[in-house]
């Protein structure tokens, strides 16, 4: 099977569980006692977060790795991780200020964890950006690692100076230690969810990377 | 001196790859002078700039005795800041090659009027005709006293009278104890100062051999035959 | 060490000579930033909004932009007879060509502040005369921060196409953190209050220094080498 395919055969079972978590999250998970149905969005916009976090950690791991040992397929999966991470933090982005309206009263505040995914957003959008202004594919390589890695580095520090800035998002209630505050039906649905869009992550990242190498090769065909 | 030992080196993936080195070794010592002739994009700039640790092979070392101190590099471009004056810009290259501060300032001056241009010290590189800049550029590579000169296609842009000085220039740093490596796609250019002469076609040496008695005719009929007559004209 | 340092020097004190000699980029940056002040004024109702309030954001979004023009030129001037490449076969170190660089981009943004905060002073009638040093602290701390990654960003776009806009876009998520820390302490410090309340402030203001002063040294050869 090509890469290509695992990657749709993936992607298509993540599109197909993440039915199956909306319906769990609309029929079968009961209502949040303050928040009301405002709340089930929860169930895409936190995983979406974690799927873009997730992207950007690979990102820069990636990044570091290539100038490591200067393998061009981190260079690809960096690339395609970073283009998957755009679309997620556009879900997360859309669906923050959906939810914030309703329970906050405003649809955007400077919220610590908003303001960090916002810039989550700019960095993707960054590094996608100067890898198009960009022809030699090992500079290419060499200058998104670069930025990658300075990303990375990035993101505690905004997260720090905007904490300190000010904060209003509701704080984390999943893992405490102690004990989980959120209901059991309900943390059952958001870690179901949460490993659907990790699921969804590695496929489009699969079929990303299986379209670059295609287009390699047909670049080297057209030589 | 100086040695290449199994230099390869390629640029770009997939369809884009171009080889510009290809299993290159050769060695010099010193008072060599070495040509090296070969079509446009047979990667003698990619050579001379591995030499000059420009650029890291994929594979193989180059070394130059002495290091990157040791090496004198003239090029297409005279790397002179154009709003200093020529003397401005030899004292910076020659603190950056770490010439001691006591002797920058006469040593800027006897390579100046070296090459002729002791009475355009004062002046702004921007306002100099090209011949002149030429000559600047040619100091900021001496003003170190190099023993191993790098160069890539020197006579590109000079005139008849210009191309007679820099080769007479040329005459008298070689030897002493000193290594040239000239590169150039016009055959027969310089090839009277050269001790040795190579061929460089697709990133390979296709010839590598002392010049001996072999006039510059001679050359120009092998390098021919080596390369072929349309790669050799182009 | 001594040897890196003085190669540095070298570096810079050649930049700031050339910088010295034409003056068009240190003239522009302190035009620039007395217009922004200018702009600024008119830019706000002072019926509605105390200039004491809005004071700080002015000052370092002017300062911030103004720094930016210095940053574009860094490696340009590198660019002219290809010069660059001069630099990368002498023995000069990567590590000594960054701090070179890195200095003269800071005596040249510092030269800029140096004019515009007796400017913003004058504009906006701010008593700072309590403060200054610690005023003068944080601007050097904040100011070495974003330039610290302006200068190796400047040698990563200056190969790319569109280098001036690709600089803005990429730099500007890293003049957050730099940004909010200094326009924080600088509220605190005209508002009068002790020193202690920002003590949180510099911190991450110097270990944002450290970070990337770090990082972008040894992250500065690969933006350069061929």
């Amino acid at each position: 099977m090509s890469l290509a395919h695992k990657g749709r055969r993936i992607t298509l079972l993540g599109l197909v569980l993440l039915a199956g978590v909306y319906v769990r999250a609309l029929a079968f998970t009961p209502l949040e006692r303050f928040q009301g149905p405002a709340q089930k969005i929860f169930y895409l916009h936190v995983p979406a977060a974690w799927s873009a976090m997730l992207a950007m950690g690979l990102v820069g791991l990636c990044s570091i790795l290539y100038l490591i040992v200067k393998d061009l397929r981190f260079d690809r999966f960096a690339a395609a991780s970073a283009e998957v991470g755009t679309a997620f933090s556009l879900v997360m982005l859309t669906t923050g200020p959906i939810w914030a309206k309703p329970i906050w009263g405003t649809w955007w505040t400077w919220d610590a964890r908003l303001t960090l995914t916002l810039f989550l957003f700019f960095l993707f959008i960054g590094y996608l950006l100067l890898r198009g202004a960009v022809v030699e594919p090992g500079l290419r390589a060499r200058y998104s690692a670069v930025l990658g890695i300075c990303g990375l580095v990035l993101l505690p520090f905004i997260h720090l100076s905007v904490y300190l800035f000010r904060t209003l998002h509701p704080q984390p209630i999943v893992l405490k230690p102690s004990s989980p505050s959120l209901p059991g039906s309900m943390l059952v649905t958001l870690l179901v969810s949460f490993a659907v869009f990790t699921l969804l992550y590695v496929g489009f990242v699969t079929q990303r990377y299986a379209l670059a190498l295609q287009r390699e090769a047909q670049g080297r065909e057209h030589a | 001196m100086l040695s290449a030992e199994g230099l390869r080196h390629a640029f770009g993936t997939g369809g884009g790859r171009v080889v510009a080195l290809d299993n290159v070794s050769f060695s010099l010592e010193a008072g060599q002078t070495l040509a090296i002739f070969g079509p446009n994009g047979a990667g003698k700039t990619t050579l001379l700039k591995v030499l000059a640790g420009l650029i890291r092979p994929d594979a193989g070392r180059a070394t130059v005795a002495g290091g990157r101190g040791a090496i004198g590099w003239i090029g297409h471009q005279s790397h002179l800041y154009g709003h200093l004056t020529v003397r401005e810009n030899l004292l910076f290259w020659a603190a950056l090659y770490a010439v001691p501060a006591a002797t920058r300032a006469t040593r800027a001056d006897a390579t100046l009027r070296q090459l002729g241009i002791a009475d355009r010290a004062e002046q702004a590189v921007w306002s100099l005709s090209r011949g002149l800049a030429q000559r600047a550029a040619i100091a900021k590579a001496l003003i170190h006293e190099p023993r191993v000169l790098l160069l890539d296609e020197p006579f590109t842009g000079l005139d008849l009278a210009a191309a007679a000085e820099f080769r007479a220039l040329l005459a008298r740093f070689q030897g002493a104890g000193r290594v040239v490596v000239l590169a150039t796609h016009n055959v027969g250019e310089g090839v009277e100062l050269a001790t040795d002469v190579a061929f460089q076609r697709g990133g390979r040496f296709v010839h590598f051999a002392p010049r001996g008695a072999r006039r510059p005719a001679q050359i120009a009929e092998e390098y021919r035959r080596a390369v072929g007559e349309k790669e050799a004209d182009g | 060490m001594a040897d890196l340092l003085r190669q540095a020097w070298t570096v810079a004190r050649k930049d700031l000579l050339l910088e010295f000699r034409t003056r068009t980029a240190l003239v522009s940056a302190l035009v620039f930033s007395a217009l922004v002040l200018t702009m600024f004024n008119f830019g706000r109702d002072p019926t509605a909004v105390a200039t004491i309030d809005l004071a700080p954001t002015i000052l370092w979004v002017t300062f911030t932009f103004a720094a930016m023009l210095a940053l574009n030129r860094a490696f340009q001037l590198e660019l002219e007879n290809q010069a660059l490449e001069g630099l990368l076969v002498s023995p000069l170190s990567r590590t000594s060509l960054y701090w070179g660089k890195l200095l003269a981009n800071l005596v040249f943004v510092a030269l800029v502040e140096a004019v515009g905060l007796p400017l913003f002073v004058l504009f906006f009638d701010v008593p700072v005369g309590r403060v200054l040093l610690p005023l003068v602290g944080v601007i050097a701390l904040a100011t070495i921060g974003f330039v610290a990654v302006g200068t190796l960003f400047s040698a990563l776009v200056i190969r790319t196409r569109f280098a001036e806009l690709l600089l803005v876009v990429l730099l500007l998520p890293f003049l957050v953190p730099p940004l909010i820390g200094a326009v924080q302490v600088t509220a605190r410090l005209l508002g009068g209050r002790p020193l202690s309340e920002a003590a949180g402030w510099f911190r991450l203001l110097a270990a944002y220094d450290i970070g990337f002063v770090s990082l972008a040294t040894l992250l500065f050869p690969f933006t350069v080498d061929e």
